[in-house]
């Protein structure tokens, strides 16, 4: 049970990083309180994974130091970290009956054997695999060995965290959703550290009480799925957060404020003159597709045409191609039942959900512009 | 609907024919000489089991037999632990790797006889480095006179010629375990004894049946190397049962006997490879 921070923490493959790419892991603070249900939310080849094997110690940081309730485990093997981990794909000991798989890490560490039994009891009951104890490991099936894999990450209960990464991709939907409420239910119950390794935003969200999301090598956010679906902090975060991502349009400070290919857009007054202060870069306007309205023509600065109607079942998304010179689709997010008008539709973005992006980082509003 | 008939055992037939030229023709002719008296092609007697009775009475057959089963167990239980050792203390990666897959790779390109006259010259006490040593060292070694030296001579030269086997094997199983194995073993606090145990020697079981086959199948046709360092001596102290057999085939020209005895040579190695094969894979079907 601990308190996980990362301290300047980066890590190089290369021996000696002379540019921002050559990091895996750039530079980063974090900090995972002890208890909390975490994701590490991002698409292949971020980094979530290489940040994971540093926490539990498989990979030995370049930069930057990790600490356990305040003390460096830097130098700490994962045997001496004491940290449980469950890997993308089932390892289990094949010779091994499955409760002596769940029992393996706690016979390691010399635990009684009433003790071992009630524990492997316990896990093994929560992940209904009760009925497979007996059961040499070999013969199992790619789900069940999963199970059992992870019932070796639970099975401790002194551990300082359990890290997940990507658990589930080798089980089936349906089991997958078991799965993930048994998670959580098994993090209520016995109130330890977890971070969830994933690239999928719904097995994140169901998962996690805080999203941390990544993007090259980065943390980009770390926050509530609501404040990454409400206040992306980074474009990445608006476009991979959300079905479909965030609208994001290039857009320009004129004389008479915000202007998008030549065209003023209806914006608060107070973003602009922020956007004035700030020095200059590539500016962005980002809006949720479920926040954009169809309206008549005459009440709106964006004018364009239906290109496509996606039918997703309860809701539908309306693929509007703009009038603008370089035409770009905005996506808009409908009720099952919302009637899409024919020909010429005006957008209306609503000031509140419209979010500022300077060089893809958000330019923060103040509480009382929204 | 499938159309069934009986147009693949073309494909097959060419299988039939080679395994029936270099396999069952010979053994046949093997099982022919084996149940008559020959004396000349139109002088024979059909003998029944005569022969086998009187192989499996004979104290020569008996004693190579005992030295042979000692001898491939003795080769067995140096040859594998020491080649799983090998294996596991190899580099896994760098220049190591080349390096010692080459010098592993040397002894088994070495021909039988010339191991034998290799082992034969270097285990000399007058001009041999191994023997003078021993004896130097005030060791009384001499393969030519006295039993217990020829036998670790012998010994030495099969470990010497064919852990590599083993080791490379092993090397080639271990290789294939994925890094995550180690990780997760890692995390669960195993000893290194229990990464051995529960997972590198399971994974070894395929490569380790093979190893154990090959270096049985092998050590129980020994022929060249004692041979060519004693001829079998002192004594018949080196005899193994290829040897007991070519000296009666070929030396006292005994054909009935001898295929005999082939026939039960070729049923002890046929029946100890089975249980050898069963013992180790018994386990994968039971859940």
């Amino acid at each position: 049970m601990a308190e996980i921070r990362l301290e300047q923490l980066a890590h190089s493959y290369h021996g000696a990083p002379s540019n921002p790419a050559d990091y895996a892991l750039r530079p980063m603070d974090h900090v995972w309180e002890q208890g909390g249900a975490y994701a590490l939310l991002g698409p292949s080849g971020c980094g979530k994974s290489t940040l994971l094997n540093i926490i539990s110690g498989l990979l030995v940081p370049s930069e930057g130091r990790v600490l356990y309730d305040g003390k460096s485990v830097n130098d700490l093997t994962p045997q001496q970290r004491n940290i449980a981990q469950v890997f993308q794909f089932p390892v289990v000991y094949d010779t091994m009956t499955v409760h002596d798989n769940l029992a393996f890490p706690l016979r390691n560490q010399g635990q009684p054997r009433e003790r071992i039994d009630a524990r492997v009891r316990e896990v093994a009951e929560a992940l209904e695999i009760e009925p497979l104890l007996n059961r040499k490991a070999q013969n199992l099936t790619a789900d069940e060995k999963q199970k059992v894999s992870m019932g070796r990450g639970l099975v401790r209960d002194d551990v300082a965290a359990i890290l997940f990464d990507e658990p589930l991709t080798v089980i089936d939907p349906q089991l997958k959703w078991r799965l993930r409420r048994k998670l959580k239910e098994i993090h209520q119950r016995f109130n330890v550290t977890m971070v969830y390794v994933t690239h999928d935003q719904l097995e994140a969200s169901t998962f996690a009480d805080k999203i941390a999301v990544m993007y090259e090598g980065q943390i980009v956010q770390f926050g509530t799925p609501r404040e990454l679906f409400e206040n992306p902090q980074h474009t990445f975060v608006g476009y991979f957060i959300g079905s479909p991502g965030m609208n994001l349009l290039d857009i320009a400070l004129g004389t008479s404020g915000v202007e998008f290919e030549g065209r003023a857009l209806a914006v608060p007054e107070a973003a602009v003159a922020r956007l004035r202060q700030r020095p200059e870069g590539r500016l962005q306007l980002g809006i949720r597709p479920e926040f954009v309205q169809l309206v008549a023509p005459e009440d709106a600065d964006l004018h364009g045409y239906v290109d496509l109607i996606q039918d997703q079942g309860t809701f539908k998304i309306v693929d509007v191609r703009l009038e603008t010179p370089s035409a770009p689709v905005i996506k808009v997010r409908l009720e099952e039942e919302a009637a899409v008008p024919d020909g010429r539709i005006g957008l209306h973005f609503p000031e509140a959900w419209q979010r500022f992006y300077i060089d893809d980082h958000l330019v923060e509003a103040a509480d009382e512009d929204l | 609907m499938k159309t069934y008939n009986n147009k693949a055992w073309w494909l097959v037939l060419p299988v039939f024919v080679l395994v029936a030229f270099s396999a069952i023709i010979p053994m046949m002719t093997v099982v022919n000489y084996s149940v008559q008296d020959i004396f000349d092609p139109s002088t024979r007697y059909f003998v029944g089991t005569e022969w086998y009775r009187e192989i499996l009475a004979d104290p020569r057959l008996h004693d190579s037999l005992v030295r042979q089963f000692i001898y491939s167990f003795c080769v067995l239980a140096i040859e594998v632990p020491l080649g799983i050792v090998v294996a596991l203390s190899m580099p896994r990666r760098g220049l190591g790797v080349p390096f010692s897959l080459i010098l592993l790779s040397l002894p088994l390109l070495v021909p039988w006889n010339v191991v034998g006259t290799i082992w034969q010259i270097i285990g000399r006490e007058d001009i041999g480095l191994y023997g003078w040593i021993l004896n130097s060292l005030g060791l009384d070694y001499n393969y030519a006179s006295n039993p217990r030296d020829a036998w670790i001579t012998v010994l030495v030269m099969d470990v010497w010629h064919w852990t590599s086997l083993v080791a490379l094997l092993c090397y080639s199983g271990l290789r294939s375990i994925p890094d995550v194995y180690y990780q997760a073993a890692r995390i669960d606090r195993a000893s290194h004894w229990a990464v051995f145990r529960f997972i590198q020697l399971p994974k070894l079981k395929n490569v380790l049946l093979i190893a154990v086959m090959l270096r049985f199948m092998d050590s129980f046709m020994i022929y060249t190397e004692p041979f060519v360092l004693t001829g079998g001596g002192p004594g018949t102290a080196t005899t193994f049962l290829s040897q007991t057999l070519t000296q009666m085939a070929l030396g006292q020209f005994d054909l009935g006997r001898a295929a005999a005895f082939s026939l039960i040579y070729f049923l002890i190695i046929l029946l100890v490879t089975w249980v050898f094969y069963t013992a180790m894979t018994h386990n994968d079907d039971k859940g």
